[in-house]
């Protein structure tokens, strides 16, 4: 028999025995009854100033650990201000926990101060969501949401309580067992498939393993190094893979898709085999889907198998946990290789070519002002591969993904499906609340900043001393990029006047962090070193960049990936390709 | 485009019925029909949906419906092989009484309430059957009606717990892809 409790006593028990050990909130009027015993809990709470930090807190703790972050925040907007989180935790496959406050049960439809329905708004952004007002239920929930939340395709989970459930008294006994007639996730490829695969890969003269989020989901990193090897075929790792396959690598091509480096997106274009690892292919990376890699068969690894054949035919679907997916394919490879192993010397001299003639580079402004990627890729050199960068949303996390050069896996932290504004401050706070001992590099531009960089203070009071670089380019550079190229530079409402107002040192200063300002190309390492000097308190760095830099390779959106442009109306030279 | 009709088992927790139809929204999925009642077992209730779609998009929508947590099974009924019906409620104007009752007689219907203005008819049988029905009727002044959506239950000894998804294995979910062209 368990012990007699509040409800509340026995969520704060449930999250304790789910193994929790930080989680981001905010009280209010509904969840007031569980941050009394949260008062007393050995899990340490941190009280962040907006409750969508608290979700991409909960992510990035998730994103950088591979644990499941938590949140806990009130009913009504308290929720509902977790929307965006939970809505880029599910298209990213974010492992998370959700506690939401719910008014009590009797006003529950009445329309009741601060109650909204969070369970049905929340529906179709989540993996799977309750709403208790038992007490008894509240354990199962809880092992329920963190088993879902952290198995098969991660993602979020949301438990929605009501305040009468976290108030009436209970038993509290968490259960060893689940009993989820409906989840149950094949862990395990089957043997036919990986038999198919295997004998597939063994005919292709051109292929590429395209690798998504999903290989950093399973750990499989080491397991894809080791099949990459046994191929040697290319590899291109997509926006949410950047870091499962080292970039140094002699088998990397970089990132493919919109912004991707011409190898990878023509090797994926000319391919006669897509190795796909828990990859979805996404509108970004396969442009117009009706031209994308049409002379390739599809082998398509994942652990979800409503992506098979969502976006793109699979020839063979492997369904399973991708490293026990690749350490099946590993000996089925080398079984068939035995008889016979495809040469790929004239695919590869072709790929080679491409990587060497069109590397990814930058043009040096000429005014003299700084150039982004030049702050961005020095920011990657100096701090290192052992350090996460966390990025917002636009130019600057291109920038960062081309040009911080990543080797480990769980190092880039970033909002890929969904992409959220607002998301690197936040989710940096959280990856360094996971991972204290490590650099932690918000990368952030000046318009994703200003949406919730006031968890700079939560930072500052918390110990959690990340470091921020804006990009500041006083714009919404890429929607201003876009209008240069397809709206005739009519500028609409994309200058945000950041060089102007606000002061981001004196933000920065006012909210307990040092602020530093760079606006010359011979004080950025100097300024980045300084930057790293400061481990007691977060730190802002107010890189003031050249505004008209563009993102360049792009594909345009809806554009065959044959499209590639290398810089404004420049195409690779393709004739002298030997394609 | 064509119909096809799926069966879902369920488990019965709140919101259940909110959470397959807010992903037919989300996917943008169309349905024809949804019926939805209880089960030989009480913790499992049963939804029958019609829907119009390619063939690998229902291949999706069934991945999709059984990625839900509450989801147990999934399956496409097969046309040849399952028991199809409707049921029909309907309000006819009572003028020309001898006539209607003799359509009634013609189609297995029954007359389940009569007044002097109009006669309510109850009629369970297949779509196309209930189809002609209502066209029969119509010229007599149809008042008002219901229909249920479609419920189907394979023949044989065949039961939805024997051949859901997860006792197949995704592989037949593949054999069912080959088909489909994903180019276009």
């Amino acid at each position: 028999m368990g012990k007699e409790m509040t409800g509340a006593s026995s969520l704060v028990k449930s999250l304790e025995a789910a193994g929790v050990d930080v989680m981001f909130g905010i009280p209010g009027g509904a969840i007031l009854p569980a941050y009394d015993p949260i008062f007393d809990s050995s899990i340490r709470h941190i009280l962040v100033r907006h409750e969508q930090g608290a979700g991409h807190a909960a992510e990035g703790y998730a994103q950088a650990t591979g644990r499941v972050g938590v949140c806990i925040v009130t009913s009504g907007p308290g929720a509902t201000n977790l929307v965006t989180s939970l809505a880029n935790a599910q298209m990213d496959s974010v492992p998370m926990v959700a506690i939401t406050g719910q008014v009590p049960s009797a006003a529950i439809g009445t329309d009741a101060f601060q109650e909204a329905d969070i369970r049905g708004i929340t529906m179709p952004i989540t993996k799977h969501n309750y709403l208790i007002t038992d007490p008894a239920e509240i354990p199962r929930a809880i092992a329920e949401a963190f088993h879902i939340a952290s198995t098969g395709r991660p993602g979020p989970v949301l438990v929605d309580i009501a305040k009468d459930a976290l108030q009436k008294m209970t038993t509290f006994k968490y259960p060893s067992k689940l009993h989820l007639a409906g989840y149950k996730p094949q862990v395990e490829p089957e043997g036919e498939a990986i038999r198919d695969a295997a004998a597939l890969i063994a005919q292709s003269e051109k292929p590429v393993i395209y690798v998504g989020g999903g290989v950093i989901k399973a750990n499989a990193s080491r397991e894809l190094m080791r099949f990459a090897e046994l191929t040697g075929a290319p590899v291109v790792t997509t926006l949410m893979a950047r870091g499962a396959f080292p970039d140094s690598h002699h088998l990397h091509l970089g990132m493919p898709g919109m912004h991707g480096t011409v190898a990878a997106v023509t090797a994926l274009q000319k391919a006669d085999l897509l190795i796909t690892l828990g990859a979805r292919f996404d509108d970004r990376v396969t442009g117009k889907l009706s031209s994308f890699a049409v002379h390739a068969k599809v082998i398509h690894a994942d652990i979800d198998p409503a992506e098979i054949g969502k976006n793109r035919y699979a020839d063979v679907a492997v369904i399973g946990d991708l490293l026990h997916t690749i350490k099946a394919l590993i000996p089925a490879l080398q079984k068939v290789f035995k008889e016979s192993k495809p040469d790929l010397t004239a695919w590869w001299r072709q790929m080679s070519s491409l990587r060497e003639t069109y590397p990814l580079g930058y043009t040096t402004p000429e005014d003299g002002s700084l150039s982004p990627q030049f702050v961005i890729e020095r920011i990657g050199a100096i701090s290192g591969p052992d350090s996460i960068y966390v990025a917002g949303v636009g130019q600057h996390q291109m920038w960062a993904s081309q040009f911080v050069k990543y080797e480990k896996p769980r190092t880039w932290l970033n909002s890929g499906g969904l992409g959220t504004m607002g998301y690197a401050v936040p989710a940096a706070m959280g990856a360094k609340v996971g991972m204290p001992d490590t650099t932690v590099w918000a990368i952030d531009g000046d318009g994703c900043f200003q949406m919730t960089n006031q968890e700079l203070v939560t930072c500052a009071l918390n110990n959690i001393p990340i470091k921020v670089a804006i990009i500041n380019n006083e714009s919404l550079g890429m929607v201003r990029q876009w209008q240069t190229m397809f709206y005739e530079g009519r500028y609409s409402n994309t200058s945000l006047q950041s060089k102007f107002i606000p002061d981001f040192v004196k933000l920065a200063d006012a909210m307990g962090c040092a602020g530093l300002r760079c606006e010359r190309p011979e004080d950025v390492d100097a300024v980045i070193k300084e930057a790293m000097s400061i481990n007691n308190q977060p730190v802002v760095v107010d890189f003031r960049v050249f505004k008209d830099a563009m993102v360049w390779p792009m594909v345009a959106a809806g554009a065959s990936n044959d499209e590639i442009m290398i810089a404004r109306g420049l195409a690779p030279d393709w004739d002298s390709q030997e394609l | 485009m064509s119909k096809h009709t799926i069966a879902v088992l369920v488990e019965n927790s709140p919101g259940v019925l909110a959470r397959v139809a807010s992903l037919f929204s989300r996917r943008a999925y169309n349905i024809d029909s949804l019926a939805v009642g209880p089960t030989e077992n009480p913790d499992l209730s049963r939804m029958t949906i019609v829907i119009n779609v390619e063939g690998h998009v229902l291949d999706q929508v069934m991945a999709q419906v059984y990625k839900l947590v509450n989801v147990i099974a999934v399956s496409e009924m097969p046309t040849d092989s399952t028991v199809h019906r409707e049921l029909l409620l309907v309000k006819v104007a009572a003028a020309k009484m001898d006539e209607i009752l003799a359509i009634v007689a013609r189609y297995e219907a029954k007359v389940v309430d009569e007044d002097d203005e109009v006669m309510t008819i109850e009629c369970t049988a297949e779509s196309v059957h209930i189809e002609a029905l209502l066209k029969a009727l119509t010229p007599y002044g149809i008042k008002e009606l219901v229909q249920s959506g479609l419920v189907a239950l394979e023949r044989g000894t065949a039961a939805l717990s024997d051949r859901t998804l997860s006792a197949q294995g995704i592989s037949t979910l593949h054999e069912i892809s080959t088909q489909a062209d994903y180019q276009n």
